[in-house]
């Protein structure tokens, strides 16, 4: 067995726009899901995400590049002839078929014995905790159900790989929470690799062994949660993933990792870069509020400011402090001591700083 | 009266008066008539061609054909006629015909515009319905252009034929019942496609899509997902087509000449050239029963399709 289970070699897909024009929906995406894993493909509506996941489909074909799933490059073949089957984002279900119908139309196509069926659709239902709704109808079922019906239509099937289309964006907040959870536990125990589109950040970073974060039809970056996030490779990602302050400055010296930065206040900055900097190069000094210390020098980086934002949200305090030039930093603190004063107050003068090891900087 | 009975009372009569207008128009120019037919269906023609009103059943056993005062050919005694029940057979029959004609010319047609781009479609709708601009009863003639023997086919078919040198006897199409057939299917076609294409325009894609994800070919997608979900659409289209077909005489009238009766024209003549009112009327009424118990047992079996509101 390959050890990629889908793999997007410099596919291009391009449609006619509305006025004539060619509207590139995804421009030369490389991207390679190892067998088994649940990656997810994140980014904001138009970014390419659903485009590529329907090339793996095969609903569309790439106008250039290739899609390969285990090794065997798909070309022209159409949909119902690929190992892989879908959760669309609207469920799909046939209306006028009943749910047991609905789970065992893809083994019928599949042309599995008669007997098989039946123990097989059951199975699916109780996997996906709906045991006994094989008479019912999809329209005398909830939405929550209904996702459930189409995961199961989708796994009894045994796919290679599973594609998910935001199959969450219909349902409520605390059902998605429950869902995505049921999702990731799913997905272990049947060990079938998922490919999961999604636009919510933290519905990504809560399931996925690997993300890839695109944006414009590019994917950006590909990595694991964590590494995404601490790492994020460019200020789109930075932006898009959780919350960043950007110190807008230009590279002074680099020393292996780290880079000094003269900001746009004239103090300096150090922040880390895999990346080779060149002298007078423009960049963003990217940290995390989390990671941005409020009144205690050395941490390596630190600047006097003005608080001029104080809000309390209960677990944490956020702080805004205006630092001389113009720019501002936000700082959050856990509030792990009950404490009735905040660290400080809107007008105090203080000491912010960050870590080098925290702060990333990002080529413009 | 409690406050809620009488805010109950107001609204039943506000209800009222808003279906009132309809209500006139269905009592004025539907039931009262109907009630009329059918007492004059009872009746008897005098000499003059007025109605004798009375309590008669020999209009509707003259329709069985078992008459028993008028003689038939040269045997004296009373004998079966089986003139009305051939005309009434013929018509059921050319009723079923034509629906069932209308449903194969009609559905790949439905189903291409139903399936083009949303701004062609209604483009494609526009054609379909650019006919009926024009009356009906020219739109049939024009049919004569085309079907009689000097006529458009005709010429058409002897042109091609004449190409490859095979001598053409122009055929005589008028005046048959294929051609009675032809003109029906040509009138009721669009009132088959629009129920259809409303049917088949609902279907959501992903479902074709899933379809296909699921291992569906597209002739399985069509025959599981596709047929099922649009044959409301062909039930309506049935019914709105049937019934009118059942009572039509203009087309076999003009198509049919004196060679296609049906149980219209069969009506038509009681009323207007041999004036007989009383068996026009008891013939009306057997039409309706008979496209009654047709449409009930197609119903029952199949509803009324989702595309009428019933």
């Amino acid at each position: 067995m390959p050890e990629f289970a889908v793999e997007l070699h410099n596919v291009v897909k391009q449609f006619p726009g509305p006025t004539g024009e060619i509207v590139t929906a995804v421009n030369n995406v490389t991207m390679q899901i190892r067998d088994g894993e649940f990656f997810s493909m994140l980014g904001p509506s138009g970014c390419g995400k659903t485009t590529s996941l329907r090339m793996i489909a095969g609903f569309e074909l790439p106008t250039s590049g290739e899609v390969l799933i285990h090794g065997k490059p798909m070309g022209q073949t159409p949909p119902y002839q690929r190992p892989v089957n879908t959760v669309f984002q609207s469920y799909a279900l046939f209306p006028h078929m009943t749910i047991g119908e609905n789970v065992a139309f893809g083994l019928q196509m599949k042309n599995v014995a008669r007997a098989d069926i039946g123990p097989r659709v059951t199975q699916a239902l109780e996997m996906v905790r709906l045991p006994g709704y094989e008479k019912r109808r999809p329209k005398q079922m909830s939405g929550g159900q209904q996702q459930r019906v189409a995961l199961a239509r989708a796994l009894v099937n045994r796919p290679e790989v599973l594609l998910l289309d935001e199959p969450l964006g219909a349902l409520d907040l605390k059902l998605r929470k429950e869902m995505q959870l049921e999702l990731k536990k799913l997905q272990r125990e049947v060990g079938i690799t998922f490919i999961y589109v999604t636009h919510d950040q933290e519905e990504a970073l809560t399931m996925s062994d690997r993300i890839a974060v695109m944006n414009q039809g590019k994917a950006l970056q590909v990595g694991q949660a964590a590494e995404i996030y601490e790492r994020p490779n460019c200020r789109f990602v930075a932006d898009f993933i959780g919350e960043t302050n950007f110190l807008d400055g230009t590279v002074k010296s680099q020393n292996g990792r780290e880079a000094q930065v003269e900001l746009a206040s004239g103090q300096m900055a150090s922040a880390e870069s895999e990346a080779q900097l060149t002298a007078g190069q423009k960049v963003s000094v990217a940290v995390r509020p989390e990671k941005v210390g409020l009144g205690n020098a050395g941490l390596g980086n630190s600047f006097q400011g003005r608080v001029d934002e104080v809000v309390y949200i209960g677990t944490d305090t956020h702080f805004r402090v205006r630092l001389p030039g113009g720019q501002s930093l936000r700082a959050r603190q856990q509030n792990s001591q009950s404490a009735d004063q905040p660290l400080a107050q809107v007008g105090d003068d203080v000491t912010v700083g960050f870590a080098p090891a925290a702060a990333r900087v990002l080529a413009e | 009266m409690s406050s809620l009975q009488r805010v109950r009372h107001r609204e039943n009569q506000r209800g009222l008066a808003l279906i009132s207008p309809t209500l006139l128009w269905m009592i004025g120019l539907l039931i009262i008539p109907l009630i009329l037919v059918l007492i004059t269906s009872f009746g008897r023609r005098d000499p003059d061609g007025n109605v004798i009103y009375a309590f008669d059943l020999s209009n509707y056993i003259r329709l069985t054909g078992l008459s028993t005062s008028q003689p038939c050919g040269a045997t004296p005694a009373p004998c079966f006629d089986s003139l009305y029940v051939t005309i009434m057979w013929r018509s059921l029959v050319l009723a079923f015909q034509t629906t069932l004609l209308v449903i194969v010319v009609g559905y790949p047609l439905a189903y291409f515009v139903a399936r083009a781009p949303a701004r062609r479609r209604n483009l494609l709708l526009f054609l379909i319905l650019v006919p009926l601009w024009t009356n009906f009863v020219i739109r049939v003639y024009a049919w004569i252009m085309i079907l009689r023997t000097q006529g458009v086919l005709n010429g058409l078919i002897g042109a091609i034929l004449g190409l490859v040198h095979i001598p053409f006897t122009p055929l005589s199409m008028l005046y048959t019942p294929g051609a009675v057939l032809v003109g029906m299917v040509y009138e009721f076609l669009p009132f088959m496609i629009l129920p259809m294409f409303t049917s088949l325009e609902k279907i959501d894609n992903s479902l074709f899509e899933a379809a296909a994800d699921l291992g569906a070919n597209n002739l399985r997608t069509f025959l599981r997902v596709t047929l099922p979900l649009s044959a409301p659409g062909v039930v309506a289209g049935t019914i709105l087509v049937f019934i009118p077909v059942m009572g039509t005489f203009i087309v076999s009238d003009i198509l049919g000449g004196s060679q296609v009766i049906l149980v219209g024209n069969l009506i038509q003549r009681q009323f207007l050239d041999a004036r007989d009112w009383a068996f026009g009327s008891a013939a009306s009424i057997v039409l309706m029963v008979l496209t009654l118990i047709v449409t009930v047992i197609y119903a029952r079996r199949f509803g009324f399709g989702d595309e009428i509101a019933f």
